[in-house]
């Protein structure tokens, strides 16, 4: 496998959970075991235990305490969203204060409490595009309808086009991906996030022919899912191998790097 | 050296995908160190002219196939003389075993024609194989959402036929609890790994299920090959497990 020969794999999308341990510490202890067996250099972590699809401000704010804990001994290697609940615009608004502005966090992960093509999120994406923070939606297109607060790739388009100049990524690229890839595609601010999702073939091959290759970012949406099933991603794409670096970490390291250097991290 | 037991040749049907053709199809496994691939085709999800199917996957499997294609033919208890498709799996083609869809083919575990169909193979000595599911019911095509095969009925099936191999297909992500732990006490009952997720997924696969009942299957070409070769260097197995899922456990079923 090409994959452990690779100088950077950078992973956008991981969770703190699908390993034991009682403490945040022990379980991203366990996380890196997997990552180091796989090639994987620098991990994003958003979202603590338990999960909860509509937190409350004290919820959300335990969970990215968790993430901090659990990045504390990891400096340059693992980088931290914070959880946002756009239901509550002004804790969010402190929320980003006290974890990116002044705490090690370097972005935002919104999640499926509320759709983001309504006028909230505006405060909130313009607020962490000042501080250069990543912006991370999740999306879906489901057979079976979406859950209430659950956006669409149509929904995050219709929150970038109000702000042209903020990048956002899009992700689990509408985990529909041929429906995802069409909807985001002239919206030149959006990435693809490419994990969290099953390995389908041909999806690589379309994104890179349709989004370009610089606006693709890997990840995998661990623990829930392997490192394997969302690299193979990648690695089984019949694109070029400048376009797999890039996936595999350049882009997202592009897209960090601002607010990287601001926080000392060592690259 | 690996055997791939879930591998499926011709035309997804809602989509075009990069090794659908089987010459180039052979040509990923090779390079990828595939050395056998029990091979179905996904023509048996929607199409009737079985027969024809059958004699197409044969064909291609001996033409295109280059000794690694092993084919399993496809069967339907719902149509009416399915019972010489299978005699002619068995015999015309000379296949070790078939593999089922019983939710694209409409029909539950628990129906009659199913333990018909479980009877003949037990006589004929065939491999049965189980497609769980195709892909994510999420994506599905909106006038084709088909959910995932209901596995309750099995275990109690199988104890009127011990000696049927049983290999669930796809099955990783569905199956769990007490249904799994049933399963596994059910008899020859084997798993692939293709739609294992989690960090480790292999290592917390044998958690659950016997070493010897787990096989290397990667749902190619519908997922990218490189998804369950990639799970074997993701869990920490040690060269005996590894080798066993690899292909050892593949061969013991084949000869048995
Ligand atoms: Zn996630």
């Amino acid at each position: 496998m090409k994959t452990a020969t690779r100088k950077s794999i950078w992973d956008l999308h991981c969770h703190l959970s699908g390993v034991n341990g009682k403490t945040v510490d022990e379980r991203i202890a366990r996380l890196m075991e997997y990552a180091d067996r796989m090639g994987v250099e620098r991990l994003v972590f958003f979202m603590g235990w338990p999960w909860s699809v509509d937190p409350d401000p004290d919820d959300f704010r335990r969970q990215n305490d968790q993430v901090i804990q659990a990045l504390s001994h990891w400096h340059d290697r693992a980088f931290g969203f914070a959880y946002l609940n756009p239901k509550y615009p002004r804790e969010c608004l402190a929320e980003l204060d006290r974890c990116i502005a002044h705490g090690p966090l370097v972005g935002i992960k919104l999640w499926v409490s509320k759709r983001c093509k309504d006028s909230e999120l505006d405060a909130i994406v313009e607020r962490t595009a000042e501080l250069k923070g990543v912006i991370f939606q999740h999306t879906w297109y489901k057979a079976g309808g979406n859950l209430e607060g659950e956006s669409t790739p149509a929904d995050l388009v219709a929150l970038a086009a109000r702000h042209p100049d903020i990048p956002m990524i899009c992700g689990h690229a509408g985990g529909d991906w041929e429906l995802g890839i069409r909807t985001v595609r002239d919206q030149k601010n959006l990435y693809l996030g490419t994990g969290g999702f099953d390995p389908t073939a041909g999806f690589m091959e379309m994104a890179v022919r349709e989004v370009g290759e610089d606006r693709i970012i890997y990840g995998s949406d661990i623990g829930g899912r392997s490192f394997a099933s969302q690299l193979a991603k990648v690695d089984g794409a019949e694109i070029s191998e400048k376009a797999k670096e890039k996936i595999l970490g350049g882009n997202l390291k592009q897209l960090m790097l601002p607010i990287l250097k601001q926080k000392g991290i060592r690259l | 050296m690996i055997t791939d037991v879930n591998i499926n040749l011709s035309r997804w049907p809602f989509r075009r995908l990069p090794h659908d053709e089987t010459a180039k199809l052979v040509g990923k496994l090779e390079r990828a160190g595939i050395t056998q691939a029990w091979a179905c085709s996904f023509d048996g999800l929607l199409h009737h002219d079985i027969s024809a199917l059958n004699q197409r996957l044969a064909d291609d499997c001996n033409q295109l196939g280059k000794g690694i294609l092993v084919p399993f033919g496809c069967i339907n208890p719902t149509l009416t003389g399915w019972q010489k498709d299978l005699a002619q799996c068995k015999r015309k083609h000379q296949m070790p075993g078939i593999r089922l869809f019983p939710n694209y083919h409409d029909y539950k575990l628990d129906d009659r024609l199913f333990a018909d169909l479980l009877a003949q193979a037990e006589q004929e000595e065939m491999i049965v194989q189980i497609a769980l599911k195709m892909e994510d019911e999420r994506t599905q095509h909106p006038r084709l959402r088909v959910p995932a095969v209901d596995m309750k009925p099995l275990p109690e099936l199988l104890e009127k036929h011990p000696k049927i191999r049983i290999v669930i297909l796809n099955g990783m992500k569905t199956l769990r609890g007490d249904l799994l732990a049933e399963l596994v006490e059910a008899g020859n009952v084997y798993f692939d790994i293709s739609m294992q997720e989690s960090v480790g997924g292999i290592e917390k696969m044998l958690k659950l299920i016997p070493l010897e009942r787990v096989l290397f299957g990667s749902h190619f070409p519908f997922f990218y090959l490189e998804s369950s070769l990639l799970k074997l260097k993701e869990s920490n197995l040690g060269r005996f497990r590894e080798e066993a899922i690899r292909y050892k456990n593949a061969a013991g079923l084949l000869k048995t």
